[in-house]
């Protein structure tokens, strides 16, 4: 990455990077911070997953044969708060900083030190977290949900919950009015709103959402962290609170939290699928009016997580049809790419392949979760394994293969070598037969009744748990050919890119050089308006 | 470049401002969301939840045609050491009628202990109709060593409770609010189950 | 073609499984609303089913006939205000079909007027606490000794040899059959979930509240069940089993019942 482009930044005198680790610690290069952002995701995928495969083997047969029961719940409680807060989300972070600049012609991102706080919030939350695992009582293992008043017979741990779910939130939202900032202030100069990609557009709507509903958890932990030890009583019912309350103002913000982890996803969908179906993507604008609509959908449906605590019939009704509604934009989505392939020229690159089977994945997991808003359904199927087998197909299938897409479609521009396609295909094919096999037998299982977060469990329920714990083993091993891939492409053993890396896309990030120069768009671009496909 | 770079940082720190407001006013909106539940709670009923202050109490005519079956449940939370019980099952009421109901809880201990009742109503939407113009729930209750007390409740059912509700439930749960604190484990087994 | 790969995989492995008990679907149930619940579950899947055919079909259609392999020339149209406007109302209409049934079946969950008999559940980590209303009979119901004996880790004993293993309780609930149960759940300490998927009942068990549902089972027989919600260490090892019996052996139960907590209460007064 050498300065091959004259630097004019005011606040550098230097052309590149410094040299060793101040470069990181002290980095305000939107690529750096990206790039660290992503390394981060990966290596709490890892951990994140290592914690599934603890699951999944005590999961394999019925009897308890290598973790004790309050292990187990460790392990479901850390396996969630990673993958949500370690791993999908500041994957989509760092995708964000890494490509939200470059998509919109602007140098870097608005506020770079800022960006650096953000990023380095993050190590020292997880690091935090992880030491619970140490800890007399161990790590939290109420689940990442959090509900009193299980999670106040945490031992130790729980300030140390309560504080790195803090430092999480206030990454998120440095991080997100970063984002915000940058995509109102620093567009190129003849890009309007509406022209912006679809990948800018779902990240400055997740923004706004994490900036509405980071806050509010950080509001609903503090609550638990002055209930325990500062004599409050919000969630106590002996001191006039209520434990179903927090379960509300947690869903508050849990539900936009699962819009927050697939928007983006939509967003990278939204640029794949034009890029390899060679035409441009399907009504671009009813795409961000579906978006706009999910986002503001997802705050007024929380109680449908809920619905079994009792609640007024009208209330169940109202969020049954509030709930159902989300089908709606949803669907609008999933047909608007259909349309964009609708009589393209489609190519299948790993990229493309990632992004297809989210779009079969992720709308198998749409339909479970159409069934799960049907009120006396849902009332079975509520913590059950059948919503694990829905959750898991939304974020696994749905979240991460999206990252996978963008990290396969992007990662030429930042290293500017190609990955090998076999070794790409390998891996998608290993992950997409995997992932099936591990959670399509779950909802077999929810529905003959296994619930959710045991660490044992019938005979009955032995076959398809093992079906599953096998293609959870699989998969996880399929996922070390992805950091292969990344690793090779870092050190530039593919063959070298071109500027635009793929067949004609749009965009202004394949006007720059393959790999990107440390600094780009200096000076905006004169034109950003997307030519049509030729 | 820095011609057009200026102002856009005046506007990026204005915006950001503004976006940390923002941000800021969300988490007293997370604590907005508690007294908004209650007040949710209080109109609709929600969690069985019933008046925390004394009722006024409103001259109704008594309804002496509807008969309600009214039911009493006591509870004591995580093995504290109470006797708590009703001193009857059940009662039958007319809606707009003042009925008085007599619970009765023993201090098992020989110490000092302070209870907290928290009542509960079932089905929820006769929360809102179940009006207690005098409960021992209102304050916490100090007991001595090995005290037994009778506690009354003097309430009215709302003559608007709606027509298909024929039974109500009212239930206590007993909690020694010195646990409020102390989180420490739950005693399992060891202690005295009191129903 | 992946979830026929998968499902092909299934049915391969079920076809060896020596024990296999494959139960793909929810239980039909016992009770006069479970079949309903039943109706409408299977009713959702059938439409997810049936747009899954057209939408997956369009899309295959599409992966096979516009390939740019197969020398497919790209076509330039990129909105079409007709289609979003078919493709908003359609999913809205069908949502609708979904939402009367489903809302019909809510108000009647949501009756329980005159039950025949009113059961307080009290959930405690971990185990349940039954107490019949207006009658003296109330009763601990704990995870079976043979099953909390294998589920230690390292017992040695192997869960197939176990009846019911985890699904056994030492004490279970008895109802009778065709009779109105209503059911009135507290908890002791956290919040669980009582959940029978034969009575197509689960409600959560809340610290000071008191939440209400109700059952009627047709059909007698020995139901089973698990705390839905996660509650502690021990959340997988609290049981529900609800044996539903004929009216007059409810009562002979009943009796015996009574008589046993007599003798307890006599027995108590010796010690004392």
């Amino acid at each position: 990455m050498s300065a091959t482009v004259a630097d004019t930044h005011a606040e550098h005198e230097h052309h590149g990077p410094v040299a060793g680790w101040r470069r990181w610690l002290y980095a305000t290069n939107h690529k750096d911070i990206g790039t660290m952002y992503l390394i981060l995701s990966l290596i709490m995928f890892f951990v994140g997953g290592v914690m599934a495969l603890i699951i999944r083997t005590e999961l394999f047969s019925p009897g308890l044969q290598f973790v004790n029961p309050a292990f187990f719940n460790q392990m479901t409680t850390m396996h969630a708060l990673i993958m949500v807060f370690g791993a999908v989300m500041p994957a989509f972070v760092g995708l964000a900083n890494w490509m939200v600049p470059l998509m919109i012609g602007a140098p870097d991102m608005a506020l770079p030190r800022m960006n650096n706080w953000s990023f380095w919030i993050l190590p020292v939350a997880f690091a935090m977290l992880a030491s619970t695992l140490f800890m007399p009582g161990g790590a939290p293992a109420s689940g990442w949900t959090m509900y009193p008043p299980l999670v106040l017979q945490t031992g130790d741990a729980f300030p140390f919950l309560i504080f790195s779910v803090h430092l999480l939130g206030i990454s998120s939202i440095m991080g997100a009015i970063n984002i915000i900032v940058t995509i109102v202030n620093m567009r190129a100069p003849d890009m309007s709103l509406l022209k912006m990609p679809m990948f800018v557009w779902t990240w400055l709507i997740t923004a706004y959402l994490l900036l509405a509903v980071m806050p509010v958890l950080a509001g609903a932990v503090t609550m638990l962290l002055t209930d325990q030890f500062f004599g409050t009583s919000f969630f106590l019912a002996a001191g006039g609170g209520d434990p179903v309350m927090f379960q509300h103002i947690f869903w508050f913000f849990g539900h936009p939290e699962v819009y927050i982890m697939i928007l983006p996803a939509f967003g990278v969908v939204s640029e794949i699928i034009p890029t390899f179906s060679r035409k441009p993507l399907f009504g671009h604008d009813s795409m961000v009016y579906a978006a706009s609509s999910i986002a503001f959908l997802s705050f007024i449906v929380w109680a449908h997580h809920m619905f079994t605590t009792g609640m007024p019939l009208t209330g169940q009704l109202f969020f049954m049809f509030a709930t159902m509604l989300i089908a709606v934009p949803t669907g609008v989505k999933v047909f608007n790419w259909t349309a964009t392939m609708w009589r393209g020229a489609m190519s299948f690159e790993t990229p493309m392949l990632f992004a297809l089977a989210f779009l079969f994945l992720f709308t198998i997991g749409g339909f479970s979760g159409l069934m799960l808003a049907i009120v006396p359904a849902d009332i079975q199927y509520h913590d059950s394994y059948f919503v694990v087998a829905h959750f898991h197909y939304v974020l696994v299938p749905g979240s991460v293969f999206a990252v996978m897409a963008a990290v396969y479609y992007w990662m030429p521009k930042w290293t500017g070598h190609y990955y090998d396609e076999r070794m790409g295909k390998l891996h998608f094919w290993l992950s997409t037969i995997f992932v099936n096999v591990t959670f399509f037998p779950m909802h077999f299982l929810g529905l003959a009744g296994m619930p959710r977060r045991i660490p044992d469990y019938s005979t009955q329920f032995a076959d398809f748990n093992s079906i599953a714990s096998i293609g959870a083993i699989g998969f996880g091993l399929s996922q070390l050919l992805f950091a292969y891939n990344v690793i090779q492409c870092v050190r530039k053993k593919g063959s070298t890119a071109t500027d635009a890396v793929w067949d004609q896309p749009q965009g202004l990030e394949w006007t720059v050089p393959s790999p990107a120069p440390y600094h780009t768009f200096e000076t905006p671009p004169t034109s950003s308006v997307k030519t049509t496909f030729s | 470049m820095r011609d057009t770079k200026q102002p856009k940082n005046d506007d990026s720190k204005s915006l950001a401002g503004r976006l940390v407001f923002l941000a800021v006013a969300m988490f007293g909106f997370g604590f907005l969301l508690v007294p908004i539940y209650d007040a949710f709670c209080e109109i609709t009923g929600l969690g069985g939840k019933t008046n925390s202050i004394a009722a006024t109490e409103v001259a109704t005519e008594v309804e002496q045609d509807r008969e309600i079956n009214l039911e009493f449940v006591t509870t004591v939370n995580q093995y504290a050491p109470w006797e708590f019980h009703s001193q009857v099952k059940e009662m039958t009421v007319h809606p707009g009628g003042m009925y008085e109901a007599i619970f009765i809880a023993r201090n098992l201990t020989d110490e000092v202990k302070i209870a907290q009742a928290v009542p509960s109503v079932a089905p929820q939407i006769a929360a809102k109709h179940f009006r207690k113009l005098e409960c021992f729930c209102f304050t916490s209750q100090e007991f001595a060593p090995g005290e037994e007390k009778e506690m009354p409740v003097r309430f009215i059912v709302d003559s608007d409770l709606p027509d298909y509700i024929d039974t109500i439930t009212l239930s206590y749960t007993f909690f020694d609010t010195a646990r409020i604190t102390d989180n420490s484990a739950v005693e399992h087994g060891t202690s005295h189950v009191t129903r | 073609m992946i979830r026929k790969l998968c499902l092909a995989a299934l049915v391969l492995l079920g076809s060896t499984g020596a024990n296999a008990d494959w139960a793909l679907n929810m239980p039909k149930g016992v009770t006069t609303l479970s079949a309903e619940t039943y109706a409408i579950h299977m009713m959702v899947f059938w439409w997810c089913v049936a747009i899954a055919v057209i939408v997956f079909g369009v899309m295959i259609y599409s992966l096979i006939r516009h390939r740019k392999a197969a020398g497919a020339v790209p076509a330039k149209f990129s909105h079409s205000m007709t289609a979003e406007i078919i493709w908003t109302t359609i999913p809205i209409v069908i949502l609708l079909i979904m939402t009367v049934p489903s809302a019909e079946l809510l108000i009647k969950l949501e009756d329980s007027r005159d039950p025949d008999i009113t059961v307080v559940t009290t959930a405690y980590q971990w185990r349940w606490h039954y107490a019949y209303q207006g009658e003296d009979v109330e009763f601990f119901s704990s995870l079976s000794r043979t099953s909390a004996a294998a589920r230690r880790k390292g017992s040695g004993i192997d869960p197939e040899t176990v009846d019911n293993y985890l699904l056994d309780v030492d004490r279970p609930l008895v109802v009778p059959k065709g009779a109105k149960v209503r059911f009135l759940l507290t908890s002791n300490d956290v919040v669980h979930a009582w959940w029978v998927p034969e009575l197509s009942i689960k409600k959560d068990a809340i610290p000071g509240f008191m939440n209400e549902t109700w059952f009627k089972a047709e059909v007698a027989g020995v139901y089973r069940g698990q705390c839905a919600e996660l509650c502690g260490m021990d959340h997988g090892y609290m049981p529900i089993v609800v044996e539903v019996v004929e009216p007059e052996a409810y009562q002979a139960w009943l009796v015996n019942e009574k008589d046993r907590v007599a003798q307890v209460a006599v027995a108590d007064g010796e010690i004392r």
